[in-house]
């Protein structure tokens, strides 16, 4: 059974587009591998355009498999996606930075247009402007050994907005990093979003990076992945880094580690609960 | 030069010289015939008077590698490409790349002498033993590409070609350059023991003929001249394929990797 629960609002300023139209939808979704796993069962969910949409869950929720369904790689045993325009240009940042080694930044970034069969003197001031969208200006020629684990993901957030998507997919892309370098990145990523015009699903199995970015975190549950509860979070559009010091920012970590414990079949902490 | 240089360079050398000091002067301490064991200042003055003849037998075992190694390159490479297309056909000729591998070279080499001129067997000898290698490494290169890239170029569409070149191929670089190293290694042996099974029914003029026949003359400072130069012609393959890993792979390949990085 999928029970999706909206939590009542606690005030504070609501982001206009938290509102908007539905950009794609999934009706009764389900996802079963060929090895019989099921992945995802009876998945109604809504992406609406411009969002910032955070899906939370302990691993084996099917999460990710939310992300490869909407980029076509990956195909609804049952139910179906629908799309309310024709099917968006995706960006995708995977877990992983996942640059080729072999080739320099530049390069890196350029593929996504490449494979398009835009020239490299054609695609420059692209890559240009989107390695200046997350700090990397002047780095075109290193190679990614030579990068820190922050600065590479940042290369591979650039290759995913070279294109200039109207969806940016991201999977766990900080999981793997260090504490202050996901801080750092999540501010940036907050402000970049601002300044962005595109829809952002967001995987992750952090409390504290949905609240800091999303507008709208669906919490979902394993075995079988489905969507278990859906929080707005009442914040202004432009986070920054105070927001964390913020009353509502606590409420609203509350209340998602609060629907998360529960999506996971544990009593919250007693602490949580009051 | 700094001080891990001097130990790099200097150190080897230093112990090679001791021993070849210490060869010298127990061959001339004890006065052993040369027929028996020629000093290292015989066997280098044999190197010059026999230059003329010697020179053309590595000549003729060096081209014979260099040629094996060059249809081991092209054969592996376009066998490993077809491979990568399709499981199927790689199941289906992998078992004979495998038994002519696992195959002794010395015992196909007489089979091939019937059905081949003695040239064309010690080539197709060389080549085989120098095109296995290559085979499973580009093979495996091809096959393991990030499997995340590989989903990003199905997400921006790519095309079949475009996953070949821009993905596979690099992705398979580092794999082949290692298989070339062991290869170029292999070929030289590969020639080596060809022609002295092909040798034996008096036929080639490469080094390993040259070996056998100062055997048969009891020649050995020439017998030990000849070995020198294989050892040579292999030491050098070995650095010139490792130059060439080196200035492929530099830029990103973590075997390339130095301390300070």
């Amino acid at each position: 059974m999928t029970r999706i629960v909206t939590f009542p609002s606690t005030g504070g300023v609501s982001r206009s587009k938290a509102r908007a139209p539905a950009l794609a939808t999934f009706k009764g979704v389900a996802k079963v591998f060929g090895n019989q796993v099921t992945a995802l069962t009876d998945l109604d969910l809504e992406i609406r355009t411009g969002e910032f949409l955070s899906l939370l869950g302990p691993s084996g929720c099917g999460k990710s498999t939310v992300l490869r369904l909407l980029t076509g790689l990956a195909e609804p045993s049952r139910g179906e996606i629908v799309w309310s325009c024709e099917r968006p240009e995706f960006g995708f940042v995977f877990q992983e930075p996942t640059l080729m080694p072999w080739s320099d930044v530049f390069t890196n970034v350029w593929l996504p247009l490449r494979l398009a069969g835009v020239s490299k003197d054609k695609a420059r001031p692209r890559i240009e402007e989107a390695l200046a969208q997350v700090g990397l200006s002047g780095f075109t020629k290193a190679y990614p050994r030579q990068l820190s684990g922050g600065m590479k993901m940042r290369v591979s957030i650039a290759r995913a907005l070279v294109t200039r998507p109207q969806v940016l997919l991201m999977d766990e892309p900080f999981a793997a990093l260090d504490e202050i370098t996901r801080l750092k990145l999540n501010d940036d990523l907050a402000e970049l979003q601002s300044s962005l015009n595109a829809t952002v699903v967001f995987v992750t199995h952090s409390v504290f990076e949905s609240v800091y970015l999303a507008d709208r975190i669906v919490v979902m549950a394993a075995r079988p992945g489905r969507a278990f509860a859906e929080i707005a979070v009442e914040a202004p559009p432009i986070r920054r880094e105070g927001f964390r010091l913020t009353a509502t920012y606590a409420e609203t970590c509350r209340r998602t580690s609060a629907a998360l414990h529960e999506a996971m079949g544990e009593a919250p902490p007693s602490e949580i609960l009051e | 030069m700094t001080r891990d240089d001097f130990a790099g360079y200097a150190v080897p050398a230093f112990t090679l010289g001791c021993g070849l000091a210490f060869w010298e002067g127990v061959v001339r301490w004890f006065a052993i015939p040369p027929y028996l064991l020629p000093a290292p200042s015989v066997i280098i003055a044999t190197l010059f008077t026999d230059w003329a003849t010697l020179s053309t037998s590595l000549w003729v075992t060096l081209s014979i590698t260099l040629k094996a190694l060059v249809a081991a390159v092209v054969g592996s490479v376009a066998l490993a490409v077809i491979f990568a297309q399709s499981r199927l056909v790689e199941r289906a000729f992998y078992p004979f790349a495998v038994a002519l591998q696992v195959t002794p070279i010395v015992a196909i080499a007489p089979l091939l002498l019937i059905y081949l001129s003695p040239a064309v067997a010690v080539l197709v000898c060389a080549f085989l033993v120098a095109f296995f290698p290559l085979l499973a490494n580009t093979t495996l290169g091809l096959s393991s590409a990030d499997h995340n890239l590989v989903d990003l170029f199905g997400m921006y569409r790519a095309s079949r070609l475009q996953q070949f070149m821009l993905l596979r191929l690099p992705s398979a670089l580092p794999y082949f350059l290692a298989g070339l190293r062991i290869s170029g290694g292999l070929a030289l042996i590969g020639a080596i023991v060809a022609e002295i099974a092909a040798g034996s029914a008096g036929q080639g003029s490469g080094l390993a003929y040259r070996i056998v026949e100062s055997g048969f003359r009891l020649n050995i400072p020439r017998m030990f001249a000849a070995l020198l130069l294989i050892s040579i012609a292999g030491i050098t393959i070995h650095v010139l394929l490792t130059a060439l890993s080196h200035w492929l792979l530099a830029d990103w390949h973590e075997s390339e990797r130095g301390r300070e990085g």
